[in-house]
């Protein structure tokens, strides 16, 4: 059971597995949503696509730095991902005509049942987790056995 | 006739994930039961991306069918990639990867129904 891969505490295995999944469908959705918006009705809410365009791009390099366990780059892809989506969603609140044209991000995401708003702090938590196994401190013996057991 | 088609995809596709996440539950590695519910879901996906051209190219509608046909596209592409990423998983979050994408699956054919009838959301 704990032969997982070459690296089985990285952040591509176990639970991250499936944390990835999801991400791959927001890269996706975020991204293709962006292109139609761009390519069809650019003129009528530029920030807003711009902005799904951003989102789309934060979302392709979390999904893609998880998966090979690049884990400085998830760091900062998540993170900047948080940021993304609490001032997004603030400012789609105050303002509504900011953002005429919806984004993964407007109202924390609610559009999408509230998923952009708890991905991040997900992912952030996963990174936390996988760490000591990598950095090799005194938990990782510890991560090892129980990896094995219960996942 | 298109709404049965589209929310019959969509129940099989939540059935198939709620079979996938007993298989995590229960810490179940990968089986072949759940490879059949893929497969079966992937043929109605293809099924379903054939019929709704066909559908398009014969509606006099204003149907947006860039989106609806991409849409399609994407719901055929999923299954297979969820189960390739999630067979190489030994641990039980291998069958959590196809739980995440057959839920994707299920949204994606309410959203193509949606795009069908013209609702944009």
């Amino acid at each position: 059971m704990s032969d997982t891969g070459p690296n089985p505490t990285g952040t591509a295995h176990g639970f991250g597995r499936a944390l990835v999944a999801v991400y791959a469908v927001f890269a996706l959705a975020a991204s293709a949503r962006s292109l139609y918006q761009l390519a069809t009705k650019a003129d009528e809410a530029p920030v807003a696509y711009a902005l799904s365009a951003l989102a789309g791009v934060v979302y392709i390099v979390a999904t893609f730095a998880l998966a090979t366990d690049r884990r400085l780059l998830a760091t900062a892809a998540i993170g900047f991902e948080l940021v993304g989506v609490m001032s997004v969603g603030a400012l789609s609140l105050v303002d509504g005509s900011l953002f005429p044209d919806q984004t993964v991000w407007s109202d924390f995401g609610a559009g999408y049942v509230f998923i952009p708003l708890v991905l991040p702090f997900v992912g952030l938590w996963w990174l936390r987790r996988t760490r000591s196994g990598t950095r090799g401190q005194a938990k990782a013996p510890r991560t090892h056995t129980t990896r094995g057991r219960n996942h | 006739m298109t709404d049965a088609a589209a929310n019959s995809v969509a129940w099989l596709a939540v059935a198939v994930a709620a079979f996938a996440a007993w298989h995590t539950v229960r810490r179940q590695p990968f089986s072949n039961p759940l490879f059949y519910a893929a497969a079966v879901l992937e043929i109605a996906l293809i099924a379903m991306l054939v019929g709704g051209c066909i559908a398009l190219a014969g509606t006099s509608r204003d149907v947006d069918g860039v989106l609806f046909v991409s849409y399609l596209g994407t719901l055929v592409v999923i299954p297979p990639a969820a189960v390739l990423w999630g067979i190489a998983e030994k641990s039980r979050w291998g069958t959590g990867v196809v739980v995440v994408a057959m839920l994707t699956v299920a949204v994606l054919c309410v959203r193509v129904l949606q795009i069908w009838k013209g609702i944009n959301v």
